[in-house]
Formats: structure tokens, sequence, C-alpha cells
């Protein structure tokens, strides 16, 4: 992973939780999960706001003139002098710079509600809307999928090394710490260099085929699967190893707790105990997905840019070379909303899955 | 304390992560002592030269020369001369002359010239074959000449004045130079980066430079997640309800877009690696905030705890005495885990183009960056990414071992 690592459940597992106490009260459970899911809402549209008054205002709060700065790197940039005039003017008009702060934040927001983020810098006479448009859906169906697949298959490796242990725990455990410290970009380029530089089983770079055009024909959407392969595989490979370290430590702290003791002291079934424990295990990983699905976005966004992917991670890279102002913000900003909503999904999932959120949630 | 330590160091884990990372720092502080060259001088013009030692052909020449007749010198020499492409070219050509593919053995070099020499006439052309193959084949003939010759290389002076060539020397096949009476020889062990730059002297400042990234970021998020977390988790009440209420915020909120939007904001000039690593410091306390919030919390109205606020001992002393010595050890792990991310942080921001300025010092991620851009690992030019992939991969695998095994000793639970 690229990014500042959340530091893992696991590191302050023994931290004592409440989630041995499990109490089902059936009766007011719808009630409680309202009250949960409105929670949850209410947290999702402070973040929100948060999020974006934090993006309209890093870049305004450093010293120096910002818009002087935009202006010497457009004047810079650009050779044409036409665009360069007609850039001018609207990032006037679209961002108010000579009226007060307040007044530009809502325009800003005004400008963000009707999708409208002026003019791209770096690739004119194209609008931000439209670059970001065009590669905000090779991100989301790369990375979701990849981040899932990714976090079911560590957590199946993790619960088998903590109830199997032995062997398979001795090699799985260093391999999964190794890959879980290998950033996203480094695992991306040695997938990179193995499978399509030496062995040529997959393209080295780009979303499809260079000599191809979107449509709906067969031979594109094979060149889009093979093109998908190695992107996808990377960032599986990073949070499989990630995911199996902490649903080992999970588990095996189920494993030893009393309940599983007591259950086999009173000569309940060994797989129904261990179903038990594997779900109970399973609930903080939930959790430590939502937690970690930034984290993880923004690694799997820099290894985008291995594979020159045309997503939001190549975007971001070419507005930083273009000095491209305008689409970095709106990039930022598309970015941390995704991130907001995947996290307000999974915890939505979360409190459909456990049952002590509606308990807890009702007294 | 003793006690403690004597129990950390006996965990396998924890050794070897220590190990890996003493044996890095080592590294990091002895070599530039031995090899004290600038790691951002410009040695090779020209880029990407591969790993090896460079010999001064013109010192060569000058130095004195030993014969030795070695059995199979001519053999590797006509090996290294015929290229694999060479070899299959001329084996293309012989199959179209008429030779069966099968009586060709492009592995045995000798046979290969032999039966080239005897059948290739320039002249000859081929139905489909294009006048530049044809062209092709001669330039590759004539490259070949000489190749089985014995006669050695004559070197000449010219003269300023008149530009007439006098033989001043003669260089037999047989020649050798002794590489110690060679006056100017160069060891690149890792080659040269795209700028012609010595990978290795430049890995080692990078290295010691993203530890010092890591280590200022590290101590930066730690010392403000811990302040906050103190204060939420002892103070509580309305403190609590507001440190809390940013901490939840800063959490879902991406760390990495913050970096993003700050870097680019301070600008390529100002941003120096310093300023990268208090950048990385300020957007990733969150976690540690949170963490030491919640065990304080647990602390707080513990007997000793309380007993000391009886014996009307300040705050601060409460804290300092009372409670750090409960989450020392957690915090001394959230450390860890800060200076490994922080290096991976700025690592992530640089192949964005977003690290630090380029002209006084390399990082890992500058130099990954630079490995990047000019394409290193599709030209397969592997020195130049690949062991700064190793450096960042192996301190941040030591540093999370040693959290590892702190764990396990510190939480008897884990231990299987």
């Amino acid at each position: 992973m690229g990014f500042t690592r959340p530091i893992p459940p696991y590191t302050f597992s023994h931290i004592p939780t409440d989630h041995n106490l499990l109490l089902l009260r059936g009766g007011a459970a719808l009630k409680g999960y309202w009250k949960y899911f409105l929670n949850k809402l209410m947290w999702f549209l402070i973040t929100f706001v948060f999020a974006v008054i934090l993006n309209f205002i890093l870049p305004r709060l450093m010293p120096g003139d910002p818009v002087a700065a935009i202006v010497a790197r457009l004047a810079r940039g650009m050779a044409n002098t036409t665009g360069l005039t007609k850039v001018y003017q609207q990032y006037e008009t679209l961002f108010g710079t000579n009226q007060p702060m307040i007044v530009q934040f809502f325009l800003y927001v005004r400008n963000a509600v009707h999708g409208n983020f002026g003019v791209s810098f770096s690739q004119y006479p194209r609008t931000v809307a439209d670059v970001i448009g065009s590669s905000i859906w090779w991100t989301i169906c790369l990375q979701f999928p990849a981040i899932i697949v990714g976090w079911i298959i560590g957590n199946v490796l993790g619960a088998i090394a903590a109830y199997v242990k032995g062997g398979f725990d001795r090699i799985l455990m260093p391999v999964s710490i190794f890959i879980s410290n290998l950033p996203a970009f480094g695992m991306a380029i040695i997938l990179l260099v193995i499978f399509a530089v030496n062995l040529k089983w997959f393209p080295t770079s780009g979303g499809y085929g260079f000599d191809l055009i979107p449509s709906f024909t067969w031979t594109f959407l094979w060149s889009v699967i093979v093109h998908y392969q190695l992107p996808f595989w990377s960032i599986v490979l990073i949070a499989i190893g990630g995911q199996a370290i902490g649903m080992r430590s999970m588990s095996i702290y189920e494993l030893n707790a009393d309940y599983v003791k007591y259950s086999r002291f009173l000569g309940i079934q060994d797989s129904k105990i261990i179903g038990y424990v594997f779900r109970n295990a399973m609930l903080p990983q939930v959790t430590g997905l939502a937690l970690s699905i930034g984290t993880m976005v923004g690694g799997a966004l820099v290894a985008e840019i291995i594979f020159n992917y045309p997503g939001l991670g190549f975007t971001l890279l070419n507005a930083v070379l273009g000095q491209d102002y305008p689409l970095i913000s709106a990039a930022t900003l598309i970015v941390t909303v995704m991130v907001l909503s995947a996290n307000f999904i999974i915890e939505i999932l979360y409190g459909i899955i456990d049952p002590r959120i509606r308990a807890s949630q009702s007294d | 304390m003793k006690n403690t330590l004597r129990q950390v160091f006996r965990s396998p884990n924890f050794v070897i992560g220590f190990v890996i990372f003493v044996a890095l720092l080592l590294v990091v502080i002895v070599y530039p002592l031995i090899i004290p060259a600038a790691p951002l001088e410009i040695i090779g013009q020209g880029t990407f030269f591969p790993p090896g030692i460079y010999v001064n052909v013109f010192d060569t020449i000058g130095s004195p020369a030993y014969t030795l007749n070695l059995a199979n010198a001519a053999t590797k020499r006509i090996d290294a001369k015929l290229t694999n492409d060479a070899r299959s070219q001329m084996k293309e050509w012989l199959v179209a002359d008429g030779i069966p593919a099968s009586k060709i053995d492009t592995t045995n070099s000798a046979a290969l010239m032999a039966l080239w020499t005897k059948n290739y006439d320039p002249n000859k052309s081929f139905s489909g074959m294009t006048f530049a193959k044809q062209r092709a084949y001669q330039r590759l003939d004539a490259s070949l000449k000489g190749i089985l010759g014995t006669t050695g290389v004559s070197i000449a002076t010219k003269d300023p004045t008149t530009g007439v060539l006098t033989e001043t020397g003669n260089i037999q096949q047989s020649d050798y130079a002794n590489i110690s009476q060679v006056s100017n020889v160069r060891v690149l062990p890792l080659g040269t980066d795209n700028f012609g730059r010595d990978v290795l002297t430049e890995l080692v400042k990078a290295a010691s430079v993203s530890l010092e990234i890591g280590v200022v970021a590290g101590i930066i998020a730690t010392l403000i997640g811990l302040t906050l977390g103190l204060l939420a988790g002892y103070i509580g009440g309305m403190v609590d309800d507001i440190i809390t209420f940013f901490t939840n915020i800063f959490t879902v909120i991406p760390s990495f877009v913050l970096l993003i939007l700050i870097s680019f904001s301070i600008g390529q000039d100002k941003r120096g690696a310093v300023t990268i690593a208090i950048v990385i410091g300020l957007t990733s306390w969150v976690w540690t905030a949170r963490a030491v919030r919640s065990q304080v919390f647990s602390l707080r109205n513990r007997d000793h705890v309380n007993l000391s606020k009886l014996s009307g001992h300040s705050i601060l002393r409460i804290i300092v005495s009372d409670i750090l010595p409960y989450i020392a050890s957690y915090v001394v792990m959230a450390l860890i885990l800060q200076i490994s991310s922080a290096i991976l942080a700025e690592a992530g921001l640089s192949i964005l183009g977003l690290g630090p300025r380029t002209t006084e010092v390399p990082t890992l991620g500058l130099m990954m960056n630079w490995a990047m851009i000019y394409q290193a690992e599709i030209l397969g030019d592997w020195w130049a990414y690949f062991p700064v992939l190793l450096t960042i991969a192996l301190i941040t695998f030591s540093m999370n071992l040693m959290n590892t095994g702190l764990d396990q000793v510190f939480n008897p639970a884990l231990r299987s």
C-alpha cells in the first residue's frame, strides 16, 4: 500500500472488546437498526461536508497567492493564446477569485453540485468533468472487485492459518507479512516485469489495446479483460496479505475465548463452534475493511500508474505533471466521495450482519 | 524494564526484524564513510549502464601488457561478438540459400561461422527478399569480417598539424592487462540510473533520507496522536467529544487525498524532504489517537489512578507516572508502524510526482519515480528499480516484524 496505512486492528487486539457478550434481543431490533442507520448517515453527511471544506480550503491556506501561482503555471504551460485567455476567463468566473472566501466557497459548492469543475489546464479544451467521467469507471471496476476478492481470500487464508496452525501457518504468516509490507506499486512492478515484460502473457500498459476504439465487440472486451488481469491481481495480492494477518490474530483470539472452551465442555460439535468462532472473528474484519478502504484505494491508485491504467490514478498523475489545478482538485474530491461512500455502505452492511448493533442501539 | 527487554529479544520475530533493520542502518551509516562520492553526481553520459566493473580503455592500452595463451580465448571472443540476433539472422539466410535447417547449429559459433563464410554471397538475392533486408545481411557480413582474424589491432596517434597517423603500438589478441595496474577502474555494483548516476551510492543516500522522513513523520504523528489520545481519554467530557469528532472524521477522509492536496499546494520549489515529512506526520496521527484514547479510557478508573487523584497529584503527574508507563509499549509499537507507513507514503507521493524537490537529495520514492518515468521496468533495466523496491520492502518488513514480535510479547493471547 502506497500511503499511510492504518494501524491494523490486530495491533491492539488486546483491547477488551465486548464482542464476546453476544446478546440477542429480537424485539426492538428493527428500531435499533434504524437508529444505527441514521447515526451512520449523519456521520456520512458530516464527514462529507468536512471533506468538501478541506478540499476547498487546503489549497487556499497555503502561503502566497494561489491565483497568481495558477496563472503563472498557466502561462508557462500553454502555447495556445486563445485557449489561454479562455481558460483564464473561465477560471475567473468559475472560482470568483476576487470575492471573499465564503462567497468563493458557495460558488465552489454550487459548481461542484452541477458537476462543473471548469476546464482542464493540461487537456484543454476538455472539461474536468469529461476527463474524470471517462476515467472514474475504470477505477471503480478495477478497485472494488479487487479489494473485495482480496478481502475474502485473505480472510479465508487467515482463518485456516489460525485453525490448522503448524506448517501452513508458519509459511503463510511470514509470506503475508512480507507481501503486505510491499507497497502496492511494488507488487504491480513485480507482476509487470514477470508476466508482461519477460513472459509476455499480458500487455504492459493501458486499459485496452492501443489499436482499438471502445465498443461492444468481442475483440474489445477480450482486450479489456486481458489488460485487467495484472492490475487486478496486484491489488488482490496486497489485500490478501494484510487481511490474512488480521484474520489470523482475530481467530486465534476467538479460539482461546472462554465461550469456546465452555462450548467444547458442553460437547457441542467442533464444526459448529468453529462456525461461531469465525463469524465472530469476521465481524471486526468487516469494520477493518471499512477503516482501511481509503488506504487501499490510495495504494491502488498508485498501482494504476504503473500499468498506465486509464483510471483516476493515472489522471491524477497527468494532472500533477501538467500542473492542472482544477483536475487535481476534482479528482481528489471524487476519490474522497468514493471512499466515503464505500465506507458508508460497508458500515450499513455491518449493521445488518451484526446483531449486537441492533441490540446495543435499542438500549 | 530489563526483564521486558530480555523477553522482547527472545521473540524470534522481533530479533529477525531488529537484525535486518540494524544491518540496513549500519550500511546507511558506514557506506558514505568508505565511499564519500556525492550521491547525485552525474558520472555516466547516457542512461542505465548495467552493473559491473568499468575499466578505462585508454588506461588499459597504456598499462603493461602480459601475454597469456589461453586455449578458449578465441572461441569466447567469437561467442561474445555473435549475438543471438545475428545467429538467427545468419540461419535465416542460410536456410533461404537451401541449406537444411537441421544442419545449422546456431549454438556452435565456429561451425556457424565456417558455414557462413563458405556460403554467403552479398550479391545473391532471393525472391521475396526486400532490398533493405539484403542490405541488412551485407551489414551483418561486414561486421563479422575479421571476427576470425588472428592479427592484433594497431594503435595510431594523429599528428595534430599534418593529420598523418603514425603507429605507436600494437595490441595482440593474447595481450592481457592486470586490472590492478590500470589507473582508472570504477566498480558500479548496481550500474547507473537514467541520469547516469551511481545507483548504489544514490540508493544508500536515498535510504537514509527516507528513514529520516519516516522518523520525523512518525514522531510528529505519534506525538500528536498521543497528546490527543491522552487528553480525550483522560479528561473526557467535552474535550473527548470534540477530539473524537475530529478523529472520526479524519479516519474516513483518506489521508493520501489530504497529502496530495497539501503537497501540490506547497509547490515544487518549497517541497523539501523535511516539509514532506512534516506533512505526512500531520496527516497520519489519527490511528494513534484512537488507540491511545481507548487505552487511557480503560486505565483511568483503575485503583492506582484513583489513589493518585485522591493524593492530589496534578493531571500531568498522573498522566506521566500512572498512565504513560502502561501504554508505553503500545506507543512504541504505534511509532514503529507510523515510521514504516510514512516511508511508504513518501514513496507513493513521489511516484505521483509530488515528492520532495529533486535537486538536492534522493529518496526511495524519487528513485522509483525516475525509474518509472524512464520506463526502466519495460526496458529490463532491473538495477534501477528492483534494489529500491527491495530496500523499501526490507525497511517496512523489518519494522513490521519487530512490531509483531512486540505484540506477541505484550499480548500473550497471540502466542501460539
